[in-house]
């Protein structure tokens, strides 16, 4: 790795606590252009890919981030250097799942589709930053409406919502349900 | 067939022993769930589901329930029993306009079917992502247990004494010295009435004077006045006091 602007980049993504977006990194050096940063990172990538390094370099909630690889997870842990956070329940899955897909949306709506009240597994979800209240929809009551947050992007390894597998890729479309009985 | 793509959360066996059922619905994440497993258990067709079998296992399923945490559960076996008494309505091979009574239901479970498709899909990123640290990170210190101590009771009793011995003997109470030196401050003031029959109280201070000094001047000037060596006068507030010998009191020395 020579480039001066792709140790530049690497300085940067190592400093931020976060993943810093292309134009965070664009704006480190004023006479760089996002093609030279664009290629300053696939740089840094591949020297981290090809190097033989512990870590690695991938694109998450919209920017880029450095992350130790999996292989080394538990050693890390073990030494309690570090704690991986905990698992997410069944039920805060499915919850998270019909927010991302249908947000924003309404308590009631996740509650229809998941045939369970979902009051206390929101609260959980918006406490661990995961999801957040978008608006009020126009309907009685005026109930809050959700949405995901970027962290939950970057706790899902995701580089944007559209990441995510479209309806209709799914094993089972849910929008062009037939009425049962057609189905042979 | 649909239902043998999902994978999902199930009890490893179907058949559950009744009493040890409440347990058991743990594993499950709502009334859809349990439905859903029973329908992959039996294999059935989610569209043509026999609705009197599963309504009927899914009955034997909450039989145990407590009440509190099954309500949710009692009403999908309303809506099972429901749509069981509607299939048994007689009706006409040919009626067009007859719908089928478990439409809503198949709508329902397939749309928590393609959820949990997602799920899926969430999992396994999300245990992708926790496999991987991020810079930055800070974990919780626990507090370090304490080192299980090995002694014997003579060398607890010896430590003890050592510090007791180290102990200063404890001081129920310390008269502190007051701060001030209103006698020195006297003997500056009868000196300068000695060589001068006026002052001021700006002769007698200092310009960085310590806020301890100018309150032994004040408090020597007063006793001074009360003793009627001095006498004390000031114009206007905040004037310069001005100090004059009492030549009363000077002569009847």
């Amino acid at each position: 790795m020579t480039s001066p602007l792709a140790k530049l980049l690497e300085a940067a993504l190592f400093a931020s606590a976060r993943p810093v977006t292309a134009d965070e990194l664009t704006a480190l050096d004023d006479s760089a252009t996002s093609d030279e940063v664009a290629a300053a990172i696939t740089e840094l990538r591949e020297h981290y890919d090809g190097d033989g390094h512990g870590v690695e370099l991938l694109e998450v909630a919209g920017g880029w981030q450095i992350l130790t690889r999996p292989e080394y997870t538990e050693a890390i842990e073990r030494a309690q250097l570090a704690a991986r956070p905990h698992r997410l329940s069944a039920a805060a899955l499915e919850t998270l799942a019909i927010i991302a897909y249908r947000q924003p949306l309404g308590r009631a709506e996740i509650e229809e589709i998941r045939g369970v009240a979902v009051g206390g597994v929101l609260k959980s979800l918006h406490d661990r930053g995961l999801i957040e209240v978008t608006g009020r929809a126009e309907g009685l009551g005026r109930p809050l409406l959700y949405g995901t947050t970027a962290l939950f992007l970057e706790q899902f390894a995701l580089r944007h919502l559209e990441e995510l597998p479209r309806a209709d890729e799914l094993a089972i479309a849910l929008r062009t349900v037939a009425p049962a009985g057609s189905v042979t | 067939m649909v239902a043998e793509k999902m994978t999902f959360v199930a009890p490893p066996d179907g058949s559950v022993a009744h009493g040890t059922f409440v347990v058991e619905l743990t594993h499950f994440s709502g009334p859809l769930d349990l439905l859903l497993s029973l329908i992959r258990d039996e294999q059935i067709d989610i569209r043509d589901i026999p609705i009197a079998r599963i309504a009927e296992q899914f009955l034997a399923r909450i039989s145990t329930l407590e009440l509190d945490e099954a309500a949710e559960y009692l009403e999908m076996a309303a809506r099972l029993l429901r749509i069981k008494a509607q299939m048994l309505l007689p009706r006409n091979e040919n009626d067009e306009a007859w719908e089928d009574p478990r439409a809503e239901l198949v709508r329902r479970l397939l749309e928590y079917q393609q959820m949990r498709e997602i799920v899926d899909v969430l999992d396994i990123r999300a245990e992708a992502r926790r496999n991987r640290f991020a810079r930055a990170f800070l974990p919780e210190q626990p507090a370090p247990p304490a080192a299980p101590l090995a002694l014997s009771l003579g060398e607890l009793l010896n430590a003890v004494d050592r510090i007791i011995r180290a102990v200063r003997t404890p001081s129920m109470h310390d008269v502190i010295p007051r701060a001030l030196d209103v006698d020195g401050a006297m003997n500056t003031v009868r000196g300068m009435m000695a060589a001068h029959a006026n002052a001021r109280w700006t002769d007698l201070l200092a310009p960085s004077s310590e806020p301890w000094e100018v309150l032994s001047l004040l408090l020597a000037l007063l006793e001074l006045a009360r003793r009627g060596e001095i006498r004390l006068a000031q114009p206007r507030p905040f004037a310069n006091v001005e100090i004059a010998r009492d030549v009363a009191a000077s002569e009847a020395a």
